[in-house]
């Protein structure tokens, strides 16, 4: 009987421990915000897409950002259809994505209060055209839940977004806004 | 002694297993979910040339139309093959909500005054859950002000009155072509006689072919199923061009109708295509953002 004592008490203290190691905690939200700004002197060109769906693995960095093309919000709804008809060309890719790696996710404690620097590795894929982006930003965790901001700049022309008004009315070079509340 | 090795197998295990389910999060694999997709811009904007197509304007966005018809062709040299005269009608559209928009205008044939209303019921969908077709209703009062010849008999106010309703299904087939049927019924208060009944059905016709990334060919026939006695009065037949600019949508087109509320050119277009009746016409749109999307009400950093 004393045995059998001992034998469960061993599992039981063996599977606590197994659940504490496994602290491989996903954060994640689906209602992260990505903004670009592509304005030239001539014309305000920014939109706001709070559709955001993004995780990232507290362990090793690991991160994902999706949006859905049709999701960005335009001042001006003509500008908002030429955007998915001329330029993104959204029927025929509906998506942009980002998958990489939080390169110093260790600097990070997500038990401690704070504003910490992040770097942000992977490829970006954007009408249909994937290319390797490297993104500087900030993870502020506050009371467990962190929330991770940053910014990085893509050109056109990289990811073959053609059109008439690109380096004219519309700047050639995107700047694209990136802020995350993860739960 | 083998019933203790089975059971620290075992208890190896179980102390592994969270392990091994640990190793597999990996985000990159995660399997996607499909996208249900909105068809968007099956017409380029709110009329195809005189009638409705299936678009409304965005929420919060007033535009200013001002669409105007020549004179026709037949009109000859001394006219300038029709170029003297002009038809015009001004309108204010409004977007309340993505789904829903009012609008009203004046005419300078009749002096008309018209009203309507048109409401986006089911969306053509793509991806995840696919629906076929678009479907609106829109509805159309109109006021003729003009003064009536002096007669017999003294009209009242409501006489003036005419009204449409208009089912408007469309489908976009890809990007290069989309085509649209408008079952429509219009009653007028006062016709001519007794005998002409007040109720007419018809049904339109449109389509657009996209010819580039900023031209699209358009074009609109309305056939009417019972018509006024008035053997002068033909079914309406406009062709046009959808022209985009970067802040509007710039409509050329031509046509045989002479007015462009559903009063007049369903059932009161005089022009014979035959017969060079044809007006050259053009709709211009002016979009203002009077209600801001809520994203851009608060717009840090933009």
């Amino acid at each position: 009987m004393k045995q059998q004592m001992t034998k469960i008490a061993a599992v039981v203290i063996l599977l606590v421990c197994a659940q504490y190691s496994q602290a491989q905690k996903v954060y994640a939200t689906k209602t992260g915000q990505i903004a670009f700004n592509a304005s030239s002197p001539i014309e305000k060109i920014a939109a706001i897409n709070n559709q955001t769906d993004s995780k990232f693995v507290g362990e090793n960095g690991q991160v994902i950002f999706a949006v859905l093309i049709k999701g960005f919000k335009f001042e001006n709804q003509l500008m908002e259809d030429h955007f998915n008809e001329n330029y993104m060309e959204s029927t025929k890719f509906p998506k942009a994505d980002f998958k990489g790696y939080i390169t110093n996710i260790k600097d990070v404690n997500f038990s401690k209060d704070g504003s910490y620097p992040v770097t942000l590795d992977g490829n970006l894929t954007l009408h249909g055209v994937t290319n390797k982006v490297t993104a500087t930003g900030t993870m502020k965790v506050a009371g467990g839940a962190p929330e991770m901001e940053g910014t990085f700049k893509i050109k056109l022309k990289d990811y073959k977004v053609e059109g008439l008004y690109i380096g004219e009315k519309i700047a050639p070079e995107v700047a694209i806004t990136v802020k995350c509340k993860y739960q | 002694m083998q019933k203790f090795n089975l059971y620290y197998a075992w208890l190896l295990l179980l102390a592994v297993a969270p392990f091994s389910l640990q190793a597999q999060v990996d985000l990159f694999a995660e399997k996607e979910e499909p996208i249900t997709d909105i068809v968007t811009a099956t017409f380029k904007t709110t009329r195809v040339v005189n009638g409705h197509s299936i678009e409304n304007v965005g929420k919060g966005i007033l535009d200013f139309r001002i669409l105007h018809r020549f004179g026709q062709f037949s009109d000859g040299a001394y006219n300038l093959f029709g170029l003297d005269q002009a038809s015009i009608r001004l309108g204010l559209d409004y977007g309340i909500t993505k789904n829903w928009m009012v609008g009203i205008g004046r005419s300078t044939f009749e002096k008309q005054y018209d009203a309507f209303t048109k409401i986006r019921l089911l969306s053509q969908t793509t991806g995840g859950r696919e629906f076929p077709l678009s479907l609106s209703y829109a509805a159309t009062v109109i006021y003729k002000s003009v003064k009536n010849p002096t007669t017999a008999y003294v009209p009242y106010q409501s006489d003036r009155l005419s009204y449409a309703h208009q089912l408007i299904i469309a489908r976009k087939f890809g990007d290069y072509f989309s085509f649209q049927v408008t079952p429509t019924y219009f009653h007028y208060n006062l016709v001519q006689t007794q005998t002409t009944p007040n109720d007419f059905m018809s049904v339109g016709l449109a389509s657009r072919i996209r010819i580039s990334k900023r031209v699209n060919l358009t074009g609109e026939y309305y056939y009417r199923i019972n018509k006024l006695p008035n053997p002068d009065y033909k079914d309406a037949l406009s062709i046009g061009f959808d022209i985009e600019t970067g802040g509007h949508v710039f409509q050329l087109h031509m046509t045989n109708s002479t007015g462009m509320t559903e009063r007049t050119f369903i059932h009161e277009t005089t022009g014979e295509w035959g017969k060079g009746n044809i007006r050259f016409g053009f709709n211009v749109s002016r979009v203002f953002t009077i209600v801001k999307p809520k994203e851009f009400r608060n717009p840090a950093g933009l």
